[in-house]
């Protein structure tokens, strides 16, 4: 076997372009772990039965079936209802639903870590609920879970790959379309395997450091 | 009923324990007080399982007073704060504060529970230091203090900082404003606590052991801001606490608690010199 370094150089532009959608899904998809999962993890503790009930159901499901299977499910049963969306649109709602559901469990466990004496000091000044929540329970328990999101973030870069199974080209699609244009295999997955530790590597070492910073 | 006319009505509490008007005790210091019931406990049951914490009890307290709760722990003491700043509910009973119900509220003729917007309709007028602090760690001692003021109360930040200002200079801390409540000594984060709960220029001030969490040396300091605020406000004061000789100073009334029920109440020289009632003699040797 032999590794032909100029098939990287050739490999180059296609890898950019593979690198910029992984890192759009990354960060698209993040943030929509984030917003969902905080908007779940409320919903849970909603005194209502009927808000509480459908979220959990919803959380367990997707929480329990494979991330490639609600992909398949959404790019390709949902249009048979109607609903197309392109690949791409797809692939993140896919991830970021997907991974809601853990963050909404660390949300739920930074909310129970805020002392019970914070809830009573916001009552005994008769803050408003949702002045209590926004001043002084989520901000106290977002601290504490910034180092657990973050490590959803480089799971969910991981997973990323996954989305070539729907069309998206990203990291690994762009390899895999390379290599069987040029037949030269090694070259581009081994780029595509360096590029994820290049970035996971870098991304779990800060977020190390952000975690002494933040858990005092 | 009076204190001073009927000092010693110990065990018979369900005929009422007023703490009492201007004549209470002789060493009022609060000529400004008006003497009119402030809070009324009517036949409060609470209980923890099967464990009856209070029982029937009836109190009342009057506006201005300096009351001392004492007793043995688990006598009941810490639930009547609670029940009053409504983290808990009674299982019987009602509370009011000035002539309105607490814990309850009229729909029709009918009194139901209250909602979560009638408690802190009326809670409002009710401050509370506890134990532990409980500051908000995630923000700067001067927004601690305007936090509420500036969210419930609705005044404007400027005019909330200047309250907080005066009641930083009251407790002695004007130059830790800007820290955050983990900078600084157990003591001083007290003294913000009760600094933020006299922010909302509460009616009553409820005071949970305010220095049972606190090192020897740091209690003084504390207890020093409460003498100076209940010798020159006409805050009412409900005080939880085992240092007897600060009850003694500041009280115009001590409550002795045992299992749930007031066997004994009167002006602290009276009860810590000369107590009617075995139990409180029993305590008090203990404590003392």
């Amino acid at each position: 076997m032999k590794f032909d370094w100029s098939a990287v150089g050739d490999f180059m532009p296609l890898f950019w372009r593979g690198v910029v959608v992984t890192l759009e899904v990354l960060a698209l998809g993040s943030l929509m772990a984030f917003a969902l999962g905080l908007v779940w993890a409320l919903a849970q503790r909603s005194s209502l039965k009927v808000v509480r009930w459908p979220v959990t159901a919803l959380t367990e499901f997707v929480r329990n079936t494979p991330l490639l299977v609600q992909l398949f499910f959404l790019f390709y049963v949902m249009p048979e209802w109607g609903v197309t969306l392109t690949a791409m649109v797809t692939g993140v709602l896919g991830l970021g639903l997907h991974y809601s559901t853990y963050t909404a469990e660390v949300y739920r466990a930074g909310i129970d870590g805020v002392p019970v004496g914070q809830w009573e000091a916001a009552t005994a000044l008769s803050l408003p609920r949702s002045r209590t929540w926004i001043a002084v329970i989520l901000p106290q328990a977002i601290r504490r879970v910034v180092p657990a999101l973050g490590n959803y973030v480089i799971a969910m870069l991981k997973d990323s790959p996954m989305l070539f199974a729907i069309g998206v080209l990203e990291m690994l699609g762009q390899a895999r379309q390379f290599s069987s244009q040029t037949f030269q295999t090694v070259e581009a997955y081994t780029v595509v395997g360096i590029a994820f530790i290049l970035i996971a590597y870098p991304a779990s070492l800060l977020l190390r450091a952000l975690e002494r910073r933040l858990v005092r | 009923m009076s204190a001073d006319s009927t000092p010693n009505t110990p065990k018979n509490t369900a005929s009422g324990n007023d703490v009492a008007s201007g004549a209470a005790s002789g060493a009022s210091t609060n000529p400004a007080v008006d003497g009119s019931e402030l809070i009324r406990f009517d036949k409060v049951t609470k209980r923890f399982g099967s464990h009856t914490v209070l029982d029937a009890l009836d109190m009342n307290v009057y506006s201005g007073k300096h009351v001392t709760l004492i007793g043995p722990s688990g006598s009941g003491k810490t639930t009547i704060l609670r029940l009053l700043m409504t983290l808990l509910k009674p299982d019987e009973g009602t509370i009011t504060l000035a002539g309105e119900y607490l814990t309850h509220e009229k729909k029709g003729d009918k009194l139901v529970p209250a909602s979560d917007k009638h408690s802190r309709q009326i809670r409002k007028n009710i401050g509370m230091v506890f134990q532990q602090f409980n500051l908000f760690p995630n923000m700067k001692v001067l927004r601690n203090i305007t936090e509420a003021p500036v969210h419930v109360l609705g005044l404007d930040k400027d005019a909330a900082e200047e309250r907080a200002r005066e009641l930083l200079d009251l407790v002695g801390l004007t130059e830790h404003l800007d820290k955050y409540p983990t900078q600084l000594s157990g003591g001083q984060q007290q003294r913000v606590a009760i600094a933020r709960a006299l922010a909302m220029r509460p009616q009553v001030l409820l005071l949970d052991e305010v220095t049972s969490a606190l090192d020897p040396e740091l209690v003084a300091g504390v207890l020093d801001v409460l003498r100076d605020i209940a010798h020159t406000t006409d805050i009412t004061m409900l005080c939880v606490t085992h240092e007897m000789n600060f009850a003694r100073d500041i009280s115009d009334c001590v409550m002795m608690f045992d299992a749930g029920r007031v066997i004994e109440f009167g002006p602290p020289e009276q009860i810590f010199t000369d107590p009617e009632h075995e139990r409180t003699r029993e305590f008090l040797s203990a404590v003392l």
